[in-house]
């Protein structure tokens, strides 16, 4: 291979598609966990079900407050009416969870048949007196994490448009306020209110365990920046005002569509910053954020390199390393970034769609670190095609691949190490506290590996289809 | 529309899949939308395979539904062909292909004029049939499509086998402890003295389907997956086929004579009588196990059995017939296949239950109380909530389910291996009971732990309540590692902040 000459700026490519990730209805998965007195009703065939079943493993066994509307041939030749069935279901989950919503998922059945979910939702709302949001998060129009995007983008429009007026109402409203003020009396919640600074209200946006909220809240504060709100919030009852004019702010990069509805419906103006993953990219989010909100950030640099120092038992392992992400899960660019600030070199980030305007800061912010760790700069491939990425594989012989769990263990036995990426989406990420939690997950395989490598067995296929 | 939180046989596709991965060579084209091939997840971590699953998918998407699939499916096939050379691509219809209603048999007849393998479609109908019956469909076309291909070419061989010799048709991938069955089959064969002529479809290849007549007889070891393959065999070429799973001592003992009876009168003269002997009593311990004082305990105890045909009417004949155990009720999933079950097991339960809905089987289990259960992964589960014993016997199953040990179900071996599932089920049980009644494990508390039994150190209300959501079996350890870096630090009170800032210096 000749050495190429290192190119100025980020190259965007495009593949054919055919690459392996979760269908998007996943997202069900941890957002009924989180929003806790919502219901998710996924309007598909057995083959949604058999994905939901399988991917979710022990949860299924949980009693979730998911279930599939299991379409049969009568629903799809129109022998049946929609409207009635989807009442007879919607009444017996009043009947047996009386949850606070029903989230509709549309799939790709229901896309294809074109039944008309946002039509029939308002109706039936009114008839059974629960709120139906509706979310067309399909496997024809999305990837994987994007499914929580179109259910977000939703939610966004069931936001309250006005503060309420009494104050014990403001505070059944606002979860994070309620922890923040704990057990304390109102003086002193009125003396909390004099550590933040001024400011325009701020509303975060993406669905992260509550111990996260806690963290990147807390880290806001320190800086006199007050969360009025986070969508989703821990119940939907709890969702946060939004008012014209309010600032927003996304902490997950698959979150576009959510975004341009906060700002084309709901009039708000969108802080465009690299995402709260890794101490870098936590650094530059509440960089931006404050800049944004007129405030000089305290004590960050001291923050981020004390985050640095203690994560130096695992960057020693990865340094000098190469990475190749495969791309399934949107989160690709974020890490990548992060990964390079550790003295990675990024191969190539497959990502299943880029949004190069949500995502501006975060793909400045790579080239940028790139530029400063002397990293050659990746190729960028949109819609990758597996196939060719292993191919890709073989020729560079990566010191690592974050990939699906498809190709994870066939690779494993060709002696490529692999990280699964799914992992990435489910372990909290965030912040600088959780910056240790990548690098664990980064650096699993390399410790495995350097336990058993003096055993030989690093090849365990037979024979190379090598044609 | 149906609310559904659980199935326990999956979509056809699925079906499909596994026959076509079985096969050596055999490549599977989905047409679907992305985020479909799950199965390859399946194979790749259930099954541990070591290679990439033979299955892609061409991919379905918005300019699909707008403009039909066009070139791509030809494309993807051919493109396919090219890159790996498979014998064989089966192009696989899902749900949404289903409903779009394109011509994939034009798309196949286009790809095969370029491809250099075989291309065909896979005639499943997803509303209409599930995994089993959509595998059990597609086994019998891909064997009909090479025996037609061969005898059109004048290929298809003459005549029998020298010797006594078998298929044995239905083992494949992710089926229930496929491979190690497999494996025992083989070995029973060989200790009766006959060949076999092919195995399908696991690890076999296409090219070696033309074989298949010349086989003796065909051994249809699971109900599910096999049965048309071996009624269309013995249409075409008059070759028995033996549909009795050798699943229990007795069952194994009735399989082997309906051999004997078979290739008997093609002409062997075998007598299988003092195999069959030796091996009952003195190979098997089931048999002696049986006789044995633990078993005796087992007389009359109550025992419940759901999966699918061959596993749960196999389990309720051993149980009964082989341990005196009372099987209040035995159940299915195959709804299609119900008549069968019901005949196979009525006179060994009290009750015959068909259903496919989870719900029903757990109350049915709750409302008996039984000493034990014998079913799938979902049963474990129903299991674990009243606090039962669970043994698992069929799919839907975990990577658990796929040991690397040496552990079939059929055969003289397998007759071992049920006899610790069923006995360990039933002993688990006990202990429980016993612990019970005598107050449990010894309740002194422990008197002291490291460092966070004498704690000096106040959690703060909200530090408490941040330690609280931290899930159960780490949260000791953060908290000993927490208040660890409290003390080196001199933090009187621990709060969020603290909890956090522990988390952040040592990873606690």
């Amino acid at each position: 291979m000749t050495v190429a000459q290192q190119p100025e700026a980020l190259n965007f490519e495009c593949e054919t598609g055919n690459y392996h990730t979760f269908c998007p209805i996943s997202c069900v998965a941890w957002l009924y966990q989180k929003i806790e007195d919502s219901f998710f009703l996924v309007i598909g065939t057995k083959t949604c079900g058999y994905f939901l079943q399988n991917a979710m493993g022990v949860m299924i066994f949980a009693e979730p407050r998911y279930a599939m509307a299991e379409l049969e041939e009568g629903d799809i030749s129109a022998q049946l009416s929609d409207y009635e069935e989807l009442k007879r279901l919607c009444e017996q989950i009043k009947r047996d969870r009386n949850p606070s919503v029903i989230v509709w998922i549309g799939t790709c059945t229901t896309e294809i048949i074109k039944m008309d979910l946002e039509g029939l939702a308002p109706k039936l709302e009114s008839d059974i007196g629960i709120p139906i949001v509706v979310a067309r998060a399909n496997g024809l129009d999305y990837a994987f994490t994007q499914g929580e995007d179109t259910v977000l983008a939703a939610m966004a429009n069931r936001c309250p448009e006005k503060a309420p007026v009494s104050e014990t109402d403001k505070n059944e409203r606002n979860a994070i306020q309620k922890l923040l003020n704990f057990g304390k009396k109102k003086e002193e919640v009125a003396q909390d209110e004099s550590e933040y600074v001024d400011h325009k209200p701020l509303v975060l946006f993406g669905s992260l365990p509550d111990p996260v909220v806690t963290q990147l809240t807390l880290e806001l504060k320190r800086q006199g920046i007050k969360v009025s709100g986070w969508l989703p919030a821990k119940r939907f009852t709890e969702l946060p005002v939004i008012e014209e004019g309010y600032y927003v702010a996304g902490v997950n990069p698959f979150l576009s569509r959510t975004a341009t509805t906060l700002m084309r419906r709901r009039k708000c103006k969108l802080i465009g910053a690299p995402f709260p993953i890794g101490p870098d990219g936590t650094r530059a989010w509440i960089e931006k954020i404050c800049s944004v909100l007129g405030i000089t950030p305290q004590g960050l640099d001291e923050r981020e390199a004390q985050i640095w120092e203690g994560l130096e038992e695992y960057v020693k392992l990865i340094r000098g390393k190469s990475v190749f992400f495969m791309g399934d899960n949107l989160l690709e660019v974020s890490l990548a970034r992060f990964l390079v600030r550790c003295g990675m070199t990024v191969q190539e980030i497959g990502i299943p769609y880029m949004d190069k305007r949500y995502q501006a800061a975060e793909l400045a912010l790579l080239e940028k670190t790139c530029h400063e760790m002397g990293s050659p700069l990746p190729t960028i491939v949109e819609k990758p095609d597996n196939y060719n990425q292993v191919q890709r594989i073989y020729e560079l012989k990566p010191d690592l691949v974050i990939t699906g769990m498809a190709h994870a263990n066939p690779l494993e036995a060709r002696g490529i190490n692999t990280k699964w990426s799914v992992e990435f989406t489910f372990a909290q990420i965030h912040g600088f506290t959780n910056a240790r939690d990548v690098l664990e997950l980064v650096t699993r395989p390399l410790r495995r590996n350097n336990n058993l490598k003096d055993l030989g067995w690093d090849k365990l296929v037979r024979t190379e289809a090598k044609i | 529309m149906k609310l559904a939180y659980w199935m326990y046989a999956g979509p056809a596709h699925i079906g499909t899949l596994r026959i076509a991965s079985s096969f050596k060579n055999v490549h599977a084209i989905m047409h679907a939308p992305i985020g479909d091939d799950y199965f390859n997840v399946m194979r790749s971590m259930l099954s541990r395979e070591r290679n990439f699953t033979p299955v892609t998918t061409s991919v379905v998407d918005r300019n699909v539904l707008a403009r039909g699939s066009q070139e791509k499916v030809v494309d993807n096939i051919t493109r396919k062909d090219a890159e790996e050379h498979p014998d064989l691509i089966v192009l696989t219809p899902t749900c949404t292909s289903s409903i779009l209603q394109e011509d994939l048999h034009n798309f196949v007849e286009r790809a095969q004029l370029e491809a250099k393998g075989d291309v065909m479609l896979a005639d499943v109908n997803h509303y209409r049939y599930n995994e089993l019956q959509a595998a059990d469909r597609t086994l019998h076309q891909i064997v009909q499509y090479y025996i037609e291909k061969a005898r059109k070419r004048g290929e298809l061989p003459e005549g029998k086998t020298e010797k006594p010799s078998v298929n044995i048709i239905g083992t494949s991938t992710l089926g229930f402890h496929n491979n190690h069955d497999c494996t025992e089959l083989k070995r029973l064969m060989a200790d009766l003295g006959i060949e076999v002529n092919t195995l399908i479809p696991e690890g076999a290849s296409v090219n070696d389907l033309k074989k298949m007549p010349k086989a003796w007889f065909n051994l249809i070891p699971y109900r599910e997956l096999g049965l048309a393959t071996a009624q269309y065999l013995q249409e075409q070429f008059g070759t028995p086929y033996i549909d009795i799973t050798p699943m229990g001592v007795v069952e194994t003992a009735r399989c082997i004579r309906k051999i004997q009876q078979v290739v008997n009168a093609q002409g062997a003269e075998v007598d299988y009588e003092e195999f069959i002997n030796e091996q009952t009593l003195h190979v098997s311990q089931a048999a002696w196990f049986s006789r044995s004082i633990d078993c005796q305990n087992l007389t009359g105890k109550k025992a419940v059995v759901f999966g699918d045909n061959t596993h749960a009417a196999a389990m309720t004949k051993i149980l009964a017939r082989e341990m005196g155990i009372h099987v209040v009720w035995a159940g299915t999933y195959c709804k299609y296949d119900a008549d069968w079950f019901r005949e196979q097991v009525s006179e060994y339960c009290d009750e015959v239950l068909i259903t496919d809905d989870h719900g029903a089987i757990g109350d049915a289990i709750a409302r008996v109380e039984p000493s034990a259960i014998f079913g799938t992964q979902m049963e474990r589960h129903v299991g674990k909530r009243l606090d039962i014993p669970c043994g698992v016997i069929a799919a839907p199953i975990h990577v658990q389910n796929f040991p690397i040990g040496y552990k079939p179900f059929m055969g003289y071996e397998g007759t071992n291996q049920i006899t610790d599932l069923i006995y360990n089920s039933f002993t688990l049980g006990m202990e429980d009971h016993l612990l019970e009644i005598f107050g449990g494990h010894d309740t002194k508390e422990v008197i002291s732990r490291g460092i966070s039994a004498d704690s000096d150190l106040n959690w703060s209300k909200d530090g408490q309540a941040e330690l609280n959501k931290i899930p159960g079996f780490v949260r000791g350890k953060v908290k000993r590692n927490t208040e660890k870096f409290a003390r080196e630090r001199g933090f009187k009170e621990i709060t969020t902040e603290v909890l956090y800032a522990a988390k952040e210096s040592v990873g606690a």
